[in-house]
């Protein structure tokens, strides 16, 4: 059970007060975060948050790894959308390593990532909607989601964490199923969504708990550093898809939705046409997708097939090193900002010349997306404030890290 | 704001390089461009003023702020480093800005006045790498707890944490202390690896 402190007083213009403490353990707090709100009867007169309790040592971790392991702890961070922090990362590196991958490659990891774009929005809404009292929502989100889990065990054997890009290509190639089960995923898709739409759009409860709550200007928004369907939802079309294209994002044909009054119902809005333009991409990527090798032929970067290990002394000689000491990066520096469920994770790259990596800072989105929070909830009653939470959809596994 | 349409984005930050040394002279020092992003680093003395010049020009964001440490790699007056990234989300221009810090006296001032998303991120830095921010209304850990010893992030902290004693990475600390683990500015009075271990009356720890 959480913690609840509470502290009862009167401030110097007579208005009774009470310190309420949320968290960390609290559903609707979505991971563990700490809110201490100031109430002025119902009304939020400030808050504040604490962070930190999943702080696992991630950027430390990946520091005294080889550069193809770090993406294993680098996975653990945004644990909804891992192939994002797999795709920020492995993009980094090979651009120090001034690798180009095959189309095959781009495709599936523009595909996947798509996908699970679509996965991470599934759980926002579903806990969303628990939060403020619809319970069958997350059962529909949740089932749908569940096709999309299946389809990354099938081609990355795990649901969670797949560690499925690589520096240089991917793990192992997609599965003969997977465009049939693709397929028939994004044929069931706009029917869901229909009816997801069904549930709320015209919901009057939903939207009376939604609309006008929890606005932030676009300045504002700006300032607090807010990226993604947070920032878009005050009519700010950044997207880093469209601004600075990675991964052959260009190819692709797709709408970047914008709201207007960067209030919950407007986060909401931006987010449900947000699926509906990845599972655009996703069609068009599995239409589209090349054939041809599904990572880079260079034997210094990634293993040799197996086969020839068994065959070739140079191929062995080839995995002992890669598998024992791995690959050296040369010396030097990269940001490479993505665009993840969240908004733009971003990662700075230091590269001494070694087989480690010198430092990895992550751009957390979410960290930035929650620091904002008091800044939302201010003025709002504190049965509005489960709403603010879910509408930025933060993960704490990186805020933390 | 687009400055020119045939100007390309990374064009137009380069531009802002080119205007920054014109303004700040040798307060700046433009380095190579990192893959499209130009990198300037500036003397600690001149960052809010060269951030203020930043946000003026159309960089609404600061959607980063990291440190660094280079123990062994660099000068000790310049051991550690603090990354700012910028972004103009109109023009879609980007710059970094880079401050070097001595050792024994790693202290900047604070950008969280000028753009609220600094504070955080600015505890984060002072958390893990001891870095100070002159100026912030609420330099606290944020990640560690209140009462950690140390800063995760820096080289010589051991990777296991303070826990590790004797292992041969706290020996090799114990027997040729970096004396680097206290507060900034305070010199360590221990060898690490050992506060923790004088705490609790563990048996068999430091025995190696």
């Amino acid at each position: 059970m959480s913690e609840v402190r509470r502290e009862l007083w009167v401030d110097e213009t007579g208005q009774e007060r009470m310190t309420v403490s949320i968290g960390p353990h609290h559903p609707s707090t979505h991971g563990v975060l700490r809110l201490i709100v100031e109430l002025e009867g119902e009304t939020i007169a400030d808050a504040e948050a604490e962070i930190g309790f999943l702080h696992t040592g991630i950027e430390k971790h990946a520091e005294n790894l080889t550069w193809q392991q770090a993406i294993t702890v680098l996975d653990r961070m945004d644990y909804l959308s891992p192939l994002s922090n797999n795709l920020g990362y492995v993009l980094a590196v090979e651009r120090l390593l001034g690798l180009e991958v095959p189309r095959r490659v781009q495709y599936v990891r523009v595909l996947l990532t798509e996908l699970q774009r679509i996965a991470s929005h599934l759980v926002w809404l579903g806990t969303h909607g628990l939060d403020l009292g619809a319970q069958s929502i997350f059962f529909y989100c949740f089932d749908l989601r569940e096709g999309i889990l299946d389809i990354l065990e099938e081609t990355t054997g795990a649901r969670m964490n797949p560690s499925y890009f690589r520096v240089g290509g991917l793990a192992q190639d997609i599965p003969p199923t997977f465009a049939r089960m693709v397929d028939a995923w994004l044929r069931e898709f706009p029917k869901r969504m229909e009816q997801l739409r069904a549930i709320l759009d015209e919901n009057p409860i939903w939207l009376a708990r939604v609309k006008r709550i929890g606005a932030i200007s676009a300045e504002q928004a700006l300032a607090w550093g807010l990226t993604g369907p947070n920032l878009r939802a005050t009519g700010v079309a950044y997207d880093v898809r469209k601004a600075f294209p990675y991964s052959g994002y260009d190819e692709f044909d797709f709408e970047v939705p914008v709201g207007e009054h960067g209030d919950v119902y407007d986060r909401y809005r931006v987010r449900m046409a947000e699926m509906e333009q990845s599972a655009r991409i996703v069609r068009q990527a599995l239409d589209g997708l090349p054939e041809g090798p599904w990572r880079v032929e260079d034997r210094k970067i990634v293993l040799p097939p197996k086969e020839e290990v068994k065959r070739s002394m140079e191929a062995l000689i080839h995995h002992f090193k890669l598998v024992s000491y791995g690959f050296d990066v040369p010396a030097g520096e990269v940001y490479q900002a993505i665009e993840s469920p969240r908004g733009e994770i971003g990662f700075y790259v230091v590269s001494d010349g070694g087989n480690r990596p010198l430092r990895v800072r992550v751009r957390p989105p979410s960290f930035y997306n929650t620091q904002a929070l008091p800044a939302l909830m201010r003025g709002h009653l504190i049965a509005d404030m489960v709403a603010i939470i879910a509408s930025i959809d933060p993960v704490f596994g990186e805020v933390d890290r | 704001m687009r400055q020119g349409a045939a100007m390309s984005p990374v064009e137009a930050s380069q531009r802002t390089v080119e205007q920054l040394v014109a303004r700040f002279g040798p307060e700046v020092e433009p380095l190579p461009t990192s893959f499209d992003m130009p990198v300037v680093k500036v003397r600690p003395g001149a960052l809010r003023d060269v951030a203020r010049f930043l946000k003026e020009d159309g960089y609404a964001m600061l959607l980063d702020v990291g440190g660094v440490d280079y123990l062994g790699r660099r000068p000790r007056e310049e051991r550690f480093e603090v990354v700012y990234h910028f972004l103009d989300v109109r023009g879609l221009r980007r710059i970094r800005l880079r401050v070097a810090l001595p050792e024994d006296r790693p202290e900047v001032p604070t950008l969280s006045d000028l753009w609220p998303s600094a504070n955080w991120a600015e505890r984060e830095v002072f958390d893990l790498f001891g870095i100070r921010f002159t100026g912030h209304p609420d330099l606290r850990r944020i990640l560690m707890p209140d009462d950690w010893e140390g800063h995760p992030l820096r080289k010589d902290y051991p990777l296991r944490g303070p826990r590790q004693a004797g292992t041969p990475q706290a020996l090799r600390q114990r027997f040729f202390p970096l004396r680097l683990d206290g507060p900034p500015g305070e010199p360590a009075s221990r060898p690490a690896g050992d506060a923790r271990a004088d705490r609790r009356e563990s048996g068999g720890e430091g025995g190696a």
